[in-house]
């Protein structure tokens, strides 16, 4: 930091960066920097400062031994296969010990699921998922750490895009189990109500149709190799609005 | 646990990562690390049935955050650990992507920068890097900052302007 920043200023720029500061001191906050260049470097190296760490800094995973033992310890398991932990691989472990203890991946893997179905598990997932803890395996607005998250958890590269311009900020994603499978859950925002996109590879191309499961709207569509189902307690024709911002190139 | 309401270990077992990460970066010891968090698992255990809030990983961290200070005091080590972090510097090592783009001399200043930048911060007061590694790898708000960590708000934002003009200082981050 060479130049000589406002010390009375600094807190409020970093509060502004931390995203902590509300739109009227960050207007305030704003028109100060356009006179200050004292200001504005102290700014733009803190914003450096905090890229570097969010992208350098090890963020270190827990080893899966600790894991292991957490769980077994933590949740004695009348049916291991059930009682698994949730995250990294085995997401849908806890997932399947959903609602009336749902009989295994197994199960759902070998029966037959029909359509319907599939919006109803999406549903399922969705109002579990707002359970405390649950939302959110990897927390952020960046799709370019949300998406390489996924790395290694599953077999595929789910397209990860932010519509926060739009009024739909991503807030980040979680592995789900959906139709005998774990899926990628990307989760979005719309003012107070959450989004869950639950994608996953598929052939073929389908227009958004959007329909209703238990006063949940739910809209699936296919594009680019991927099948996309959102969830949310929107009304159906927002959600329907999201569906269409994926129409829009990537 | 097997009870009507969610468990112990639902409610904090989707927090481990977040649970090791900060005792890591407090202990920078990956062994001591583990014995921590398992501690301070089994504490929060202990504390469940008292848990009212609804914040669960706010929570757990400040077990974690408690436990691991505990640690720090009980060891003669708090104050001798080296500041070369020679189990940070394997990591950095290991999950440094090959950028095909990087001739061998860039790729060595690119790792030389990393591994500057991540040992500045294990080398921070342990007051400071636990508010800084809260705030940017663990990406919580003040609030819950000052919740894990014992202090008030305005603590919590001095410090990481502390934490914060000692990296800046350190790493000649570019403008």
């Amino acid at each position: 930091m060479t130049a000589s920043p406002c010390a009375d200023r600094v807190l409020l720029i970093q509060a502004e960066l931390d995203g902590e500061l509300d739109a009227a001191g960050s207007a305030a906050l704003q028109t100060h920097l356009e006179g200050c260049a004292g200001c504005r470097a102290v700014q733009a190296d803190l914003r450096a400062l905090s890229a570097g760490l969010r992208r350098e800094a090890p963020r270190h995973p827990a080893p899966e031994r600790l894991r292991t033992a957490l769980a077994a310890h933590l949740e004695p398991p009348p049916r291991p296969a059930l009682r698994v932990v949730r995250h990294p691989a085995l997401a849908f472990g806890a997932g399947a010990a959903l609602a009336a203890g749902v009989a295994a991946g197994v199960a759902l893997a070998v029966l037959p699921v029909p359509p319907a179905t599939l919006d109803d598990q999406a549903v399922a997932d969705h109002i579990r998922a707002l359970q405390p803890g649950h939302l959110t395996d990897v927390e952020s607005s960046d799709r370019h750490m949300v998406r390489p998250w996924f790395d290694g958890r599953i077999d595929y590269a789910p397209p990860v895009r932010d519509f926060a311009a739009a009024g739909f900020p991503l807030i980040g994603g979680r592995l789900d189990y959906l139709g005998g499978r774990p899926v990628a859950a990307l989760v979005y925002r719309r003012d107070r109500h959450l989004i869950d996109l639950y994608v996953w590879p598929a052939t073929g191309e389908a227009a958004p149709v959007p329909r209703t499961r238990n006063g949940y709207a739910v809209v699936g569509w296919r594009a680019g190799g991927m099948a996309f189902l959102a969830v949310s307690d929107l009304e159906a024709a927002q959600l329907l609005a999201f569906a269409r911002l994926w129409e829009g190139g990537a | 646990m097997a009870g009507d309401g969610p468990s112990f270990a639902k409610l904090a077992l989707p927090h481990l990562d977040a649970a090791y990460n900060l005792a890591r970066w407090l202990l920078r010891d990956p062994v001591a690390a583990e014995d921590v968090v398992q501690d301070a698992m089994l504490r929060g255990l202990t504390y469940f049935a008292s848990f009212r809030g609804t914040n669960p990983r706010a929570w757990l961290l400040q077990i974690v955050r408690n436990a691991a200070h505990d640690w720090l005091a009980a060891s003669a080590r708090a104050r001798e650990v080296p500041l070369v972090i020679r189990h940070d510097e394997d990591d950095i090592a290991v999950n440094e992507p090959a950028d095909p783009s990087d001739d061998p001399e860039t790729a060595l200043s690119r790792r030389q920068d990393r591994a500057a930048l991540a040992m500045a911060l294990a080398a921070l007061p342990v007051e400071l890097r636990e508010c800084l590694v809260l705030r940017e790898l663990e990406e919580m708000s003040y609030r819950d900052i000052a919740q894990v960590t014992g202090v008030p708000v305005g603590t919590v934002m001095s410090r990481l302007w502390r934490a914060r003009r000692a990296l800046v200082r350190r790493t000649e981050l570019p403008a």
